[in-house]
């Protein structure tokens, strides 16, 4: 019997110790760091919570933090929408079923990067080209130079990538819900959108929570999309959190103040899905 | 009801995918293009295939370079993220009723919630200091990063399976190393399929990882590649989409020969 918990022990030690070491030591080093002036390299001093009150005041982090929201909401909503509804549409009597799955699940096999990199072509030359030559003067500049405009370029692309992951996740809640419900909602003469409301959606909602904190806390780390569309500009229009704790880390000297904007990131996003997990499963329980 | 093709369904589907598809194809016939025929029209397919940009871009990206990198990366990253992190979460999840490895279950799960950027900074400094700022340095932070999910999904399974088996090979004088590798893994492998396919997506289409990590240019993963090359010739676009092609290529191959288990193996990872 003893021998037997050694072999667990042994099974799980070399993990535990990996795992303390490239991840923990590191955060724990990170959440030290945020209480220095440590730049990366050279000397430094404690300086208590200074850090913490300079992100605050620093407009730069506050307008990523705003950015981040911004697109994080958004994209969360739309991509929610969408993928319940194409999943809704491949789970009905339809023809080509397989191709049309396949298609629609595509995008989730490709880099964001690369898919970014594209999608910055398609908005710089081909929607502008395609605009002039219909002539609508609205869409015939590049929406990624304008700093107003430029958030929208990334919700697009970011929803075009993401919905694929999320209509595979709402498909597997319709595959489960029983044909007679439909049926037997028929007779009572429930129309579709009723049936929706009353059968539809209740009977996925675990399905909702999950998409809605997977969808909610991938876009509040959105990196790549912004390197490849905009690089955070103009201006400094598009920056999102993780790009400036990156640039203003490595780049910028920042070490030890962009780990005190780390920390704030990690605290926001947790309470951003405990919130959504507690909300959402209560109308879960209610329904 | 049953049976009756919905047509109104399928049409708008068949137009919807129409916008998945557009930026394939742009990216398709843009990639065999010339310069001058990319000015004329976007839309139009090419008027002869020119298959020199793919040349050019392997010679300028070092393509063949990066593919090995990739591959490699991921062919070890998944090797290894299955025989070890099955069996942590085989250890945790027969043990769930001890303190310890209960703890153990919630250290690593608690993980997920971690944003990396939070330890991005310093293990770099770590990496780089420990000479670890390489493809096996890499490969490394992979399989270690991918406990925190992976124990969450297999935790789940294992628990699933009824001990009754474990049980006859163990009168059968099986040690739980036995155990675990004659009884266990087999059992396992619907579940090690979708941690393998998932770990695949993740290890060949990140970017931020190798980005921050890797300091020699000569082990470059392919979306690396793509930035590096990327802010040195951006203005030759029949170039740069042939190199994005050849970058999406493996993937798309790899997804249209497997794509049933890639969707069942999503769907079965990201419901617990």
């Amino acid at each position: 019997m003893q021998k037997k918990q050694n072999t667990y022990i042994l099974m799980t030690i070399p993990a535990l110790a990996l795992f303390f070491i490239f991840h923990t030591y590191p955060v724990l080093q990170g959440i030290f760091y945020s209480f220095t002036d440590w730049k990366g390299y050279g000397e430094w001093n404690f300086v208590g919570l200074k850090n913490y009150f300079n992100v605050f005041q620093d407009r730069r982090a506050l307008s990523a933090y705003g950015f981040t929201f911004q697109f994080a909401i958004v994209s969360t909503i739309l991509v929610n929408i969408f993928s319940l509804l194409i999943a809704m549409g491949l789970n009905a009597k339809i023809k080509f079923h397989k191709t049309l799955r396949a298609v629609y699940f595509m995008p989730n096999v490709l880099g964001i990067l690369i898919v970014g990199y594209i999608f910055n072509f398609i908005f710089a030359h081909f929607i502008p080209d395609i605009a002039q030559s219909l002539g609508i003067n609205a869409l015939s500049k590049n929406i990624l130079g304008d700093p107003d405009l430029a958030w929208i370029g990334i919700v697009i692309m970011a929803v075009w990538q993401a919905v694929a992951f999320n209509t595979i996740l709402y498909l597997a809640g319709l595959v489960t819900i029983s044909d007679d419900l439909y049926e037997a909602a028929s007779i009572d003469g429930a129309g579709p959108w009723k049936k929706f409301w009353a059968i539809t959606f209740p009977l996925i909602a675990p399905f909702f929570t999950i998409n809605m904190v997977l969808a909610m806390k991938n876009f509040l780390m959105v990196f790549d999309h912004i390197i490849a569309l905009t690089g955070g500009g103009p201006g400094q229009s598009t920056e999102s959190i993780s790009l400036l704790i990156y640039r203003g880390g490595f780049e910028g000297g920042e070490f030890a103040y962009q780990s005190a904007n780390a920390v704030i990131y990690f605290i926001v996003i947790v309470i951003i899905s405990v919130v959504q997990i507690r909300v959402l499963q209560k109308r879960e329980v209610e329904l | 009801m049953r049976g009756k093709t919905n047509w109104i369904i399928t049409t708008l589907l068949m137009l919807g995918s129409i916008l998945i598809l557009l930026p394939l194809y742009l990216t398709i016939t843009i990639a065999l293009k010339t310069p001058q025929e990319l000015s004329k029209s976007l839309l139009a397919l090419p008027e002869e295939w020119r298959f020199q940009n793919f040349l050019d871009a392997i010679e300028i990206t070092n393509f063949f370079n990066a593919l090995i990198n990739s591959s490699t990366i991921t062919v070890f990253v998944v090797i290894f993220t299955l025989l070890t992190n099955s069996m942590v979460a085989y250890a945790i999840a027969r043990n769930m009723h001890k303190k310890f490895y209960k703890f153990l279950f919630y250290y690593f799960v608690s993980a997920m919630f971690v944003p990396f950027p939070i330890l991005m900074l310093p293990i770099v400094k770590q990496t780089s200091s420990w000479g670890m700022d390489n493809i096996a340095g890499l490969i490394l932070l992979y399989i270690v990063y991918g406990l925190a999910f992976n124990v969450f999904i297999y935790v789940g399974y294992i628990k699933s399976i009824p001990k009754t088996l474990e049980e006859a090979a163990i009168i059968d004088g099986a040690s739980t190393w036995q155990v675990f590798w004659k009884v266990i893994f087999p059992l396992l492998a619907p579940m090690n399929a979708t941690v393998g396919i998932l770990t695949t997506l993740w290890a060949w289409n990140d970017f931020m990882l190798p980005l921050i990590i890797l300091s020699d240019r000569d082990q470059a993963t392919l979306p690396l590649v793509q930035y590096l090359f990327q802010s040195q010739f951006s203005t030759d676009y029949n170039l740069a989409f042939a190199s994005y092609l050849m970058a999406l290529a493996p993937m798309i191959i790899v997804y249209i020969f497997a794509q049933k288990w890639i969707i069942s193996g999503v769907t079965k990872g990201a419901i617990r």
